[in-house]
């Protein structure tokens, strides 16, 4: 069996922010992470090839910098990297994204042995455009189903189920034969640091293979910016509307005016 | 494809390079370049002052479509236990704005089993159009079958504006339509109008975990698609008006899915509903412990108000895990929540922000949550509470 597992290299993005004053970006210190809930999916991964064997593969559509989380996923233990680096990949949507994913996923199988059976796993969202449509997306262009909002999951033969988020309070529990695609959130697992043999796996070149356009056969108008369905027409900073009034004087003041003001505001 | 930079134009002002959010534009001799970690994401063209950048499409742009043969507003609903998910009548408020603006009409599509006898009451809120597809295995969320019969009822109608809720279902099944359909859809929207100009639909969504706002536009492709984030559009007035309802009716079986519904899981140990709450008291790391959230109760006890909290308190234990609200939690919208030792980080705020009025209070005059509260109280909670749960009794007193 073959696992797949999308992984994305982000902002560390609890540091990204407009400056309201400005209007400009504030990008102290923001360094590249893997997508946290990507770590999840391979942490998954791997412990489904401990408890069932298979082959732990990384793909990663994005610049040539992305590379360095696909070492980091192969130090945590996952045998290849596939790096999809091309100028033409660059303004991908979630559509042009999964489209080139789906393309190296069929590349690998078909090169190797399209009848083997296998599981795409991605990360739920990606905290930078937090969209959560590429993994849907991607079974829609492999055909496969998907179960999306994934929490845990059981693999026996070619079954998976899979107990989903629905609603705030409800999980539904799923079954869905292989191949099939599921996306996970971070209360599935906790994911494991790279272990010191990894980490020297990590510098072997020959685990990572690149493509660009020409290697996936890609059709240009479906790669990139040119394949990409929505544009980004401005970003700003987020309004805060709050008015600011900081309720001052002895604790019983404060209560005081606070309710006096919610009379006003017609809410008590 | 590729994005340009007139050196004649620019003026080294360095305005899209503090726009962009991949750090991928420099100033070398004070014009702006362009490196190679560029995501073309377009967010340097607006801002620059002299119109110095153009992002260009190649070509090969897929043939565009007629745009002129799509017409009409849909919302999609979800639901659970024959309930329609809340979502979506806040949806047909905002998409009869929409379709009023476009003078088009707005269409209501349910996939159920049981819907005939709810039709009239579900007609009151606004739209010109039911489309009801109907079977029985449809009283539950089977995502092949929703993306095979939605697909095919908008290739054959053409709306050109799809809304749907972004809750996981919406999320889940959304995302393969606008694939099917090679349409552009933005998830989990918290804005939306028209462009007067070109009538195209502005998505305005948080990106970078709410830290900054994108509005998207999807100028070359049609339906327009967009989920929308629960809990940001008022239900519209009821109205009574006449409504045209289409019914289909399918004879899906079990197996014509390759997904089986095992059980559905309730993990709620009480009824909480935090997303129609008025009063919302909510609670976070400066609680102190379990014991002490005792007085945050109270204070929801005598307002009549549900009990919420911030992620680290459900990590803690001190509170249920359907009472977290924010990015992972439930996003809310009461007239008043009142946000007590909690110190805001954009996880927590996106999920409450929408509030009518905030009321913080924190220890920590700094603290971020004061950036939007409407009344913000800077001191302990454990002295302030008491005293407000004691004038509120009063209050409520006088009341009677
Ligand atoms: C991917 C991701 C998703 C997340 N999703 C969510 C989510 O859905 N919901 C959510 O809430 N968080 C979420 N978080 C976590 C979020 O970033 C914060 O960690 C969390 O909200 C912090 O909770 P807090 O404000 O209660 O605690 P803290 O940040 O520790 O703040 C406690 C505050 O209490 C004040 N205080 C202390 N003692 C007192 C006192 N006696 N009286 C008055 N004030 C006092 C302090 O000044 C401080 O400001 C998420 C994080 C990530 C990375
Ligand atoms: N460029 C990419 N390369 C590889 N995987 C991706 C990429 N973009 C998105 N994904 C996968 O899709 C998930 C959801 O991303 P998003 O749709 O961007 O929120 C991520 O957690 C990844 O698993």
């Amino acid at each position: 069996m073959k696992i797949f597992v999308c992984v994305k290299q982000v902002p560390g993005v609890s540091e990204i922010k407009i400056d309201p004053k400005t209007n400009t970006l504030v990008r102290e210190g923001v360094e590249s992470v893997i997508n946290p809930n990507d770590r999840n999916a391979i942490e998954l991964a791997l412990t489904l090839k401990e408890k069932h064997g298979a082959e732990v593969l990384v793909l990663s559509m994005g610049p040539p910098q992305a590379e360095e989380i696909l070492r980091e996923s192969i130090a945590m233990g996952a045998d290849k990297g596939f790096l999809l680096t091309d100028r033409a990949f660059a303004g991908a949507d979630t559509l042009a994204t999964s489209y080139t994913l789906s393309l190296a996923i069929k590349k690998i199988l078909k090169e190797s042995d399209p009848e083997e059976k296998y599981l795409v796993i991605c990360g739920a969202q990606a905290i930078d455009g937090d969209t959560g449509q590429v993994p849907p997306e991607l079974a829609e262009e492999l055909g496969i189903p998907q179960i999306a909002y994934v929490l845990s999951i059981e693999l026996n033969e070619d079954k998976i189920v899979a107990e989903r988020k629905f609603r705030a309070v409800e999980i539904v529990v799923i079954e869905t034969k292989l191949p099939a695609l599921i996306s996970v959130l971070n209360d599935i697992n906790k994911p494991r640091y790279p272990s010191m043999a990894g980490i020297l796996k990590a510098h072997d070149n020959s685990k990572i293979t690149y493509y660009n356009a020409q290697d996936l056969n890609a059709d240009e108008a479906k790669i990139g910016l040119n394949g990409s369905s929505t544009e980004v027409w401005k970003i700003f900073a987020p309004e805060r509307k709050g008015n600011r009034v900081i309720l001052r004087g002895t604790l019983e003041e404060i209560v005081q005016q606070l309710c006096q003001n919610l009379k006003d505001d017609k809410i008590l | 494809m590729s994005i340009l930079i007139d050196d004649e134009l620019c003026t080294g002002c360095g305005s899209c390079v503090n726009n962009c959010p991949y750090s991928a534009i420099e100033l070398v001799n004070n014009k702006a370049k362009i490196l190679p970690s560029c995501n073309l994401c377009g967010a340097c063209v607006e801002p620059c002052p002299v119109e110095a950048i153009t992002l260009k499409r190649g070509a090969q742009k897929a043939a565009k479509v007629d745009f002129s043969q799509f017409k009409g507003v849909w919302v999609i609903t979800e639901h659970y236990k024959n309930i329609i998910h809340n979502v979506a009548f806040q949806l047909l408020g905002k998409g009869r704005e929409l379709s009023d603006i476009l003078g088009v009409d707005l269409t209501f599509v349910i996939l159920g089993a049981n819907f005939d006898n709810e039709l009239d009451e579900i007609s009151k809120y606004g739209m010109d159009k039911i489309i009801y597809v109907k079977s029985p295995i449809l009283k539950h969320y089977y995502s092949d079958l929703y993306v095979k019969v939605l697909s095919e009822l908008i290739i054959e109608n053409k709306p050109e504006i799809i809304l749907i809720g972004a809750t996981p279902t919406g999320r889940d099944f959304a995302p393969r339509i606008a694939k099917k359909l090679n349409a552009g859809l933005t998830a989990d929207c918290t804005g939306l109008a028209i462009n007067p100009e070109t009538m195209n639909l502005l998505q305005t969504r948080p990106t970078f975990g709410g830290n900054i706002m994108a509005t998207i536009r999807n100028p070359n492709s049609r339906p327009q698609m967009a989920t929308v984030r629960p809990g940001i559009f008022k239900e519209p007035q009821k109205v009574e008006k006449k409504v045209s309802v289409k019914k289909i009716d399918y004879a899906f079986e079990e197996k014509d899915s390759v997904s089986k519904i095992i059980k559905v899981i309730n993990t709620s140990k009480t009824h909480v509903n935090l997303e129609d709450a008025k009063i919302i008291v909510a609670g976070g790391r400066g609680v102190g412990s379990k014991e002490k959230f005792k007085l945050i109760e109270e204070l929801a006890d005598v307002l009549g108000a549900e009990l919420g909290g911030s992620r680290i308190t459900v990590e803690l234990n001190w509170l249920d895990p359907d009472r977290q609200i924010g990015q992972t939690g439930v996003t809310v919208s009461p007239k008043l929540y009142i946000a007590c030792g909690i110190s805001g980080a954009v996880q927590h705020i996106v999920g409450m922000e929408n509030s009518d009025v905030i009321v913080a209070i924190n220890k920590d005059p700094d603290a971020p949550i004061f950036h939007i509260a409407h009344y913000g109280i800077v001191g302990d909670l454990h002295e302030i509470l008491p005293i407000l749960i004691e004038e509120i009794k009063t209050i409520n007193l006088n009341k009677e």
